[in-house]
């Protein structure tokens, strides 16, 4: 279906489709693609635009997940708007290239549809998969509905293209759930997203001009009292200051196409909560009808959904704390063996109550683990364990709960 | 974003973070990483009686620091020959041959 100046359409598609599109409506120069569950419709897609000339890209297949990467390094060198997809193993075994990106100070963006990580074998929503690469200088952005694949993905070219910022972007979403379920997608009016996301810019991109006239060699050799340190601390400075930039562009998109994606976290009914989950993916977006279920009898309750984990939303969870709320259960779908919770995220999180101003109670838990359903009364369950620790400072003490985190759905017996 | 620049990486000089492009990157210029033939255990020693001109010697030294043009005996510059010995082993004619350097 051709979009090139029309007006806007709506198409029903998975999830891996409306990366596709987003792609393919970024008018990206490259995609270099490996199959690998759930993810390879997102790819196929894109073979399928460029092969019917819907897309004026250059395809390059090769032989792995580390020759996707590198193969992006490459073309993202030379200028060219540079793409890709994976998942689970297919992320991690393109880790090292992660690292060339971001220390390269690349842009590409790709999407990401999480699954768990073998063995045993799973390919069901899960993100240890991007968790476990949470620090390889990408930014890292969660997509809880198919529009938001779409759109997130027209933003993400805008913010690590900022000459400023020029940090490489992951768009997650969950495996199947996401990826693989069909839902309407408002695809904008080629022309307006032209304007919106206008070609890379050519200036303050003096690194990434490989050019035959003019050769410089990256990736030099740099000597400890050289400035590898500094190198070091301009990615994190970009990462720190990616957040202006981050919620100038949520804006602007806004402003352009109608739909707010509020900033690096959602509130819903936070105002006035003593008791707030803050979680991330689509279970965080689910996690609205447990709210509204529990509002209805009264309780005062909120959900914080994390739609981003790098840069880490620092500030607004801070004033989260600093806030009315007493009690806050932060939930990971991913694990992090040995940490102080087995969450990453948890961790993080609960790393930030020491610098808020009151006290606030905490409880970790591990959600929808390999693709684990996870229902709204699973949801509300955990509501009335924190309001538990609220109205009678009662831990949970069933065996769901082990070593301080709740393992939601842990099979204990009868 | 800093723009890159041709300061060698031996010498940087950098004073601010603030002053360095967001990567290293650096321009072609002789011996950027130093005298590499402080390197060398071994030298290679070409014997021009024996040397028939071909040039592979010189197509396949990875640093570049054979002089050479099309049939003239080549010349190599010791200050960046590291001792590698690819040269020797790629010698149709075994006309070159690895010294040990002296003390
Ligand atoms: S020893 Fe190595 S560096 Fe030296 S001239 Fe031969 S090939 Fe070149
Ligand atoms: S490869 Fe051997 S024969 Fe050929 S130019 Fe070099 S030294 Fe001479």
């Amino acid at each position: 279906m051709k979009n090139e100046q029309g007006k806007e359409q709506t198409i029903i598609m998975s999830g891996n489709y409306a990366a596709a599109w987003g792609a393919k409506c970024s008018r990206v120069n490259v995609v270099s693609a490996y199959p690998i569950t759930p993810q390879t419709t997102v790819v196929e897609k894109l073979s399928e635009f460029v092969d019917k000339k819907e897309l004026d890209a250059n395809y390059i297949r090769v032989e792995s997940e580390h020759s996707v990467m590198a193969a992006l390094v490459g073309s993202s060198m030379t200028g060219a708007r540079s793409f890709s997809a994976t998942s689970g193993q297919g992320l991690l075994y393109m880790t090292e290239m992660l690292h060339w990106v971001s220390s390269s100070r690349l842009p590409v963006v790709a999407t990401i549809a999480s699954r768990g990580i073998a063995p045993p074998w799973n390919i069901w929503a899960d993100y240890t998969d991007i968790l476990s690469i949470r620090d390889c200088g990408w930014i890292i952005q969660f997509a809880s509905t198919h529009q938001e694949i779409f759109d997130s993905i027209l933003m993400a070219y805008k913010i690590a293209e900022n000459p400023e910022i020029n940090l490489p972007y992951f768009i997650v979403y969950g495996g199947f759930i996401q990826s693989h379920t069909s839902k309407p997608v408002r695809i904008p009016s080629q022309k307006i997203i032209d304007d919106f996301l206008p070609p890379p810019p050519k200036a303050g991109w003096d690194h990434i001009n490989l050019n035959p006239d003019n050769p410089i060699t990256h990736g030099n050799l740099v000597m400890p009292e050289q400035e590898y340190l500094d190198f070091r601390f301009l990615i994190q400075d970009a990462m720190v200051k990616s957040k202006e930039k981050i919620k100038k562009t949520i804006q602007g998109f806004n402003t352009e196409f109608g739909r707010d994606y509020k900033g690096l976290v959602e509130l819903y009914c936070c105002e006035d909560a003593d008791v707030v989950v803050i979680a991330y993916g689509a279970l965080a977006e689910q996690n609205k009808i447990a709210v509204d279920q529990l509002r209805a009898k009264g309780q005062k309750v909120g959900s914080l959904k994390l739609r981003y984990i790098r840069p880490f939303p620092t500030d607004e969870l801070l004033e989260l704390f600093n806030g009315v709320v007493e009690v806050i259960g932060v939930v990971d779908r991913g694990t992090a063996f040995g940490n102080p919770t087995g969450g990453p995220i948890s961790t993080e999180v609960m790393s930030l109550l020491c610098r808020a101003r009151r006290k606030v109670k905490s409880l970790p838990c591990i959600w929808g683990i390999g693709g684990r359903n996870v229902t709204v009364e699973d949801q509300i369950g955990l509501y009335e364990k924190l309001l538990r620790i609220k109205n009678k400072n009662e831990y949970p003490t069933d065996e769901t709960c082990q070593h301080g985190t709740v393992w939601m759905g842990l099979k204990i017996g009868a | 974003m800093g723009k890159p620049d041709n300061k060698t990486a031996a010498s940087s000089g950098y004073s601010s973070w603030r002053e360095i492009p967001a990567v290293p990157v650096s321009v072609p210029c002789k011996g950027s990483i130093g005298a590499t033939g402080e390197w060398r255990t071994f030298r290679p020693v070409l014997d021009a009686e024996v040397c028939i001109k071909c040039g592979i010697c010189y197509l396949y030294c990875p640093d570049g620091v054979m002089i050479y043009k099309e049939g003239s005996i080549p010349e190599i510059n010791y200050t960046y020959c590291k001792g590698c010995g690819i040269c020797v082993a790629v010698c149709p004619k075994e006309a070159l041959k690895m010294v040990r350097e002296k003390q």
